[in-house]
C-alpha cells in the first residue's frame, strides 16, 4: 500500500510557472485595492479628523460594506464587472482596506500632540503647510500600522475570489479540495503566508526609513528596559 | 471697573517705547464666558512683563491675543504701533517668538531643523537656516552634538532650551512665553530661569511671560501684572513694589507668605558697611590675635578666600590658625547679591555675621549683625514710604 506523501514536490516542480502566475495575480489583486483605499482614506480621514460629524457616518458606511459576506458582494458585482475578473475581486477589497485605513488616518492625526500643533500655529505655519509639514508626517507611524494590517489581510482575502473563478493562490485550494489532493492546498497556504510576511517586512523597513524618529524611539524604549542605567541618547 | 490699579509709581524704563499695548482688550466667548475683561497694559520695549494669576484669570488668552491665536472681541492690541488685527496671522506669528509649556518641538524633525523652523518658513535657504540654528543652540547653552538628534532623545530641560532657541531663530523683537518652565523639575526650572535672564541681558527682547507661579513672576519680571479670575488686572507693578505695596487683599493673598523676606531680594547689598578688621590670614600666629575683643574672627587662605569662623575662646596658645577648627560661614557677593543673600549668609554663620566677597570669591570684609539690623530697618522704612 503506497503511502501518499503530504507534499508531492514533483507536482510543484511541474506546475511552478502556473503557481508563480497565480501568486503574481494574487499580489496585484491584493495591493491595488490597498493603494486605492489609501488614496481614498487620506482625504476621508482628513475630513473625519477635522469634522467629527463626518467621521462616524463615513466609517459606518464602510463598516456596513465590510460586514457584507464577500460572496454576496461578488454575486451583486458580477453583472457589472463580470465573472472571474480582477475588478470583481478587488472592489470589495478596497472597502475592506478602507475600513482599516480611514480610522488609521484619523487616529494618526489625533496622535499629533496638542502642544505640537499649537506651536506649529504659533510659529506661523499656514494650515496647508502645517498639515503637510507637521501633522501628516507625525501621523505616519499610526497610518503605516494600519497599512500593514490592511495589506496582510488583503493578500489572504484575495483567495475568496476563487469562488467566483478569480482568487489568485485561492485557486490552488479549490483545485486541491476538488481532487482530494493536499499538495496544492499546502503550497497555496505557504505562498500566501510568505507573500503576506514579505509585504509586511517591506512595510516595516519603509517605516524605519520614513520615520527614524519613531523607530529610534521604540528601540530606545526596548533598550531602556533591560539596562535602565545606560540609556543611549537620553543625555 | 476694569482697571483697579493703573496708578502708582511708573517702574524704571516706563518712559521708553511700548512694544506691546493692550488697549481696553476683552475676550468674550459666544457662551458668555468672559476670559479677559477690559485689560489695559503696556509691555515696554526690552523688558520682561509677566502676566501672573490663578487659573481662569485669562493670562494665556491675553498672551495668545498678541499673536492672534485668539482674537480679541473688544479693544485693540498694538504691536509696535500696529493693530495686530490688520496683519495676516501667519505673517504676524513669524515675527513673534513663542515658547510653550512642553516645548512643543516637532518630534519628526532633528533638533537643528526644529530650531530652524521659522527661518525655513521665511524662505531662508537651508544652509543659512541651519547655520543660524547652530548658533542659537550654542547661545542657549546646548552642545552642538545634540543638533542631529530627535527631540525624544533630550531631557525635558534640554527640550525647553531648544524651544527657546527655536523662538529666537528669526531674531524676533518680541517673545511670548506661555508657562515655559512649569513642566520641568524645580532645579532645572531655576537654571532655565537664570538662563533666560542671562539671555535677556544680552538680547533685550520685549518679553511677555505667563506663569501661575508668583515666585517665578517676581524673579523674572521687570514688571508684573497680577490678574484675577475673570480677566481683570488687579495690579501692575515692579516686583519690589508689588511685595511692598500689594494693591488689595487678593494680591496680598496671591503673593503668599514671607512677603517681607522676599522683598529683601530687591534691596541691593552693596550699600552695606563692611568691617575689614575681623579678617585674619590662616598663616597668622594664634597668639598674635588672642588679644582681640571680638568673639569671632573670619579666617582666610593665602588668596583671601574664606575658610570659616574661629571663636576667640578656641584660640590655642601657640601655632598658626591652621590648626584651629573653623566653624561654617555664609558669604554673599557684595556687588551683585541682595540684602536677602546677606541676611542668609549671616544666618549660616554661628557668628551671626555675613562675609562679603568679590566676584572672585575673595573676602572684602564682614557685615556684622548690627549693620544688618540697621539695613533691615532702612528697608522696612522704605516699604512704608
Amino acid at each position: 500500500m503506497g503511502e501518499e506523501p503530504l507534499v508531492r514536490w514533483d507536482w510543484i516542480g511541474r506546475n511552478w510557472p502556473e503557481i508563480l502566475e497565480l501568486a503574481a495575480d494574487n499580489l496585484v489583486m491584493a495591493l491595488v485595492p490597498v493603494a486605492v483605499a489609501l488614496l481614498a482614506a487620506l482625504p476621508l480621514g482628513l475630513a473625519g479628523a477635522r469634522w467629527r460629524w463626518f467621521y462616524q457616518p463615513t466609517v459606518g458606511v464602510v463598516n456596513v460594506v465590510y460586514s457584507l459576506p464577500s460572496l454576496a458582494v461578488f454575486i451583486v458585482l458580477i453583472p457589472v464587472t463580470g465573472l472571474a475578473t480582477r475588478t470583481t475581486v478587488m472592489v470589495p477589497l478596497v472597502f475592506y482596506a478602507m475600513a482599516v485605513l480611514i480610522p488609521a488616518v484619523v487616529d494618526g492625526l489625533a496622535s499629533v500632540p496638542d502642544h505640537v500643533r499649537q506651536s506649529a500655529v504659533a510659529m506661523g505655519f499656514t494650515p496647508l503647510r502645517r498639515l503637510l509639514g507637521v501633522e501628516l508626517p507625525i501621523a505616519v507611524p499610526v497610518v503605516l500600522a494600519g497599512l500593514r494590517v490592511a495589506t496582510v489581510s488583503s493578500i489572504s482575502l484575495v483567495s475568496v475570489g476563487a469562488l467566483v473563478g478569480r482568487g489568485g493562490l485561492g485557486y490552488l485550494f479549490i483545485d486541491g479540495w476538488q481532487r482530494q489532493f493536499p499538495t496544492p492546498i499546502i503550497a497555496g497556504i505557504v505562498l500566501v503566508v510568505l507573500l503576506a510576511g514579505l509585504a509586511d517586512l517591506l512595510l516595516v523597513l519603509a517605516q524605519r526609513w520614513l520615520t527614524p524618529w519613531s523607530a529610534a524611539r521604540v528601540a530606545a524604549r526596548a533598550q531602556a528596559r533591560p539596562a535602565a542605567g545606560e540609556r543611549k541618547g537620553a543625555a | 471697573m476694569g482697571r483697579l490699579w493703573q496708578g502708582g509709581r511708573a517702574p524704571a524704563g516706563d518712559q521708553g517705547m511700548h512694544m506691546i499695548t493692550f488697549d481696553d482688550v476683552s475676550k468674550r466667548y459666544p457662551d458668555g464666558t468672559v476670559a479677559v475683561d477690559g485689560l489695559t497694559l503696556h509691555a515696554p520695549t526690552g523688558e520682561i512683563t509677566v502676566l501672573v494669576g490663578p487659573s481662569g484669570c485669562g493670562k494665556t488668552t491675553s498672551l495668545r491675543m498678541v499673536n492672534r491665536m485668539v482674537d480679541a472681541t473688544g479693544g485693540r492690541i498694538l504691536l509696535d504701533g500696529v493693530d495686530v488685527r490688520t496683519v495676516d496671522p501667519p505673517t504676524l506669528r513669524r515675527g513673534i517668538g513663542y515658547v510653550i509649556q512642553q516645548a512643543g518641538l516637532f518630534p519628526h524633525r532633528k533638533i537643528v531643523d526644529n530650531v530652524a523652523t521659522v527661518p525655513y518658513l521665511l524662505g531662508w535657504d537651508r544652509k543659512r537656516a541651519r547655520a543660524r540654528a547652530m548658533e542659537l543652540l550654542e547661545r542657549v547653552g546646548l552642545d552642538a552634538g545634540l543638533a542631529g538628534r530627535y527631540p525624544f532623545q533630550l531631557s525635558g530641560g534640554q527640550q525647553q532650551r531648544v524651544g527657546v532657541a527655536r523662538a529666537l531663530a528669526a531674531d524676533p523683537p518680541v517673545l511670548l512665553m506661555d508657562e515655559p518652565f512649569s513642566a520641568v523639575d524645580p532645579i532645572v526650572r531655576a537654571s532655565l530661569q537664570d538662563e533666560l535672564l542671562r539671555l535677556q541681558s544680552e538680547l533685550n527682547k520685549t518679553i511677555v511671560f505667563v506663569t501661575h507661579d508668583i515666585d517665578e513672576a517676581i524673579k523674572l519680571g521687570d514688571r508684573v501684572a497680577v490678574l484675577r479670575v475673570g480677566g481683570r488686572l488687579a495690579q501692575l507693578a515692579s516686583p519690589a513694589e508689588l511685595l511692598a505695596e500689594p494693591a488689595d487683599d487678593f494680591v496680598r493673598e496671591f503673593l503668599g507668605r514671607d512677603r517681607g523676606i522676599r522683598r529683601l531680594s530687591f534691596v541691593p547689598g552693596d550699600g552695606l558697611r563692611l568691617r575689614t578688621d575681623l579678617t585674619v590670614p590662616v598663616s597668622a600666629e594664634a597668639a598674635s590675635v588672642r588679644g582681640t575683643a571680638e568673639p569671632w574672627l573670619a579666617v582666610v587662605d593665602g588668596e583671601g578666600r574664606p575658610l570659616g569662623w574661629v571663636a576667640r575662646e578656641d584660640l590655642p596658645d601657640s601655632g598658626t590658625l591652621a590648626g584651629v577648627p573653623a566653624a561654617p560661614y555664609g558669604a554673599f557677593v557684595r556687588e551683585r547679591d541682595s540684602l536677602r543673600s546677606a541676611l542668609d549668609a549671616a544666618l549660616l554663620s554661628p557668628s551671626g555675621n555675613a562675609l562679603a566677597v568679590d566676584g572672585a570669591g575673595r573676602v572684602e570684609g564682614v557685615v556684622t549683625r548690627d549693620e544688618l539690623d540697621a539695613a533691615l530697618a532702612r528697608a522696612a522704612g522704605g516699604a512704608r514710604g
